[in-house]
């Protein structure tokens, strides 16, 4: 186990999951945004993507384009940085949550991560399909959204090593509790003191509804895909190296 | 002597960790690199660093909106 082979492995899995995201999200997610766009289309005072390219006159790249090469390329990316992040994430809390195996603590770190990094923010400021949302206000709300983001995962951070902590005076259990409470509380009272973000308007509700599901499978697929594929490997690695460690040990002892 | 007494036992072992130390540069340049790439394919014009109507932000426009990112 060293930092190295952890993040190999975590570049695996999220190139893995980087496909496997792209398939989802063009067959689940894609649809809806065809929708958004036309409906955008339709709007003639709507500030949209493709209006302010033409304004600057930069380069414009084709709906086809978007949708495929595109998603590919942003899913791809994503799913590299992220799988290299959880993995090194996972290295740092091997050995270090009580008595959970190697692979446990990859999953732990994969489902927290995606918890916190993704399921609580989605729930504050959910995803929007084209269409939805003001041009003037996107400075404010990226900023919110990531503001909220940061807060939710030092607040699981933060949560994790104080279960460790009370763990060592009340028992699993306690620690468990304790710490699933704490970052309740956090984002709880931050998710109250966060502004709210409503520019749907007149957008069809069914549409708004399909697309952030769609968003949402796509994001579980994404961290579903690295937990799993990097905790299958962790798991192989671990045993490879312990089988190795015996072996060397009964030639040692002959 | 005593050699198959000092044969871990299968899950009971602790497990080894890896020094933090050791951890510490790897996480420091992966992490920066990852989230630097995470934000140029996911935040938006206006927000930050990128200029608008930049062929990298149209291109990965859709990843963008499915990856549940403020645009527009
Ligand atoms: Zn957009």
């Amino acid at each position: 186990m060293n930092a190295r082979a952890l993040l190999i492995r975590g570049l695996i899995a999220g190139l893995v999951a980087g496909v496997a995201t792209f398939v989802v999200a063009y067959a689940v997610g894609e649809p809806h945004i065809d929708t958004a766009v036309s409906i955008e289309d339709g709007q003639p005072h709507t500030h949209s993507h493709d209006e302010a390219v033409e304004e600057e006159g930069g380069i414009e790249v084709s709906r086809d384009n978007q949708k495929t090469w595109g998603l590919l390329t942003g899913t791809l990316t994503v799913g590299l940085a992220l799988g290299g992040i959880v993995a090194l994430v996972a290295a740092s809390t091997i050995g270090r949550l009580g008595s959970l195996a190697p692979s446990q603590s990859t999953a732990l770190v994969a489902l927290l991560g995606f918890v916190a990094f993704v399921l609580v923010p989605f729930l504050k400021y959910p995803g929007n399909p084209p269409a939805v949302g003001s041009g003037e206000t996107i400075g404010d709300r990226a900023a919110l959204y990531f503001g909220f983001v940061l807060v939710s995962v030092l607040a699981a951070v933060a949560s994790t090593y104080g279960a460790l902590k009370v763990r060592e005076r009340l028992g699993t259990y306690g620690g468990v509790v304790a710490g699933i409470a704490a970052y309740l509380a956090v984002v709880v009272v931050a998710g109250q003191l966060f502004v709210t973000v409503n520019e749907v308007g007149a957008f069809p509700a069914d549409t708004l509804w399909f697309f952030r599901r769609a968003s949402l499978i796509t994001l579980a697929t994404m961290w579903g895909v690295i937990g799993v594929v990097l905790t299958g490997l962790v798991s192989r690695l671990y045993a490879a190296q312990t089988a190795e460690a015996e072996r060397r040990q009964l030639a040692a002892g002959l | 002597m005593s050699q198959p007494a000092a044969l871990p036992v299968p899950g009971a072992a602790s497990v080894p960790t890896i020094p933090l130390r050791e951890l510490a540069p790897w996480a420091l340049f992966y992490g920066l690199l990852g989230v630097l790439v995470i934000f140029f394919v996911t935040a938006d014009q206006g927000a930050v660093s990128i200029p608008s109507g930049t062929a990298l932000h149209e291109w990965v426009h859709d990843g963008r909106h499915l990856l549940g990112y403020p645009c527009h």
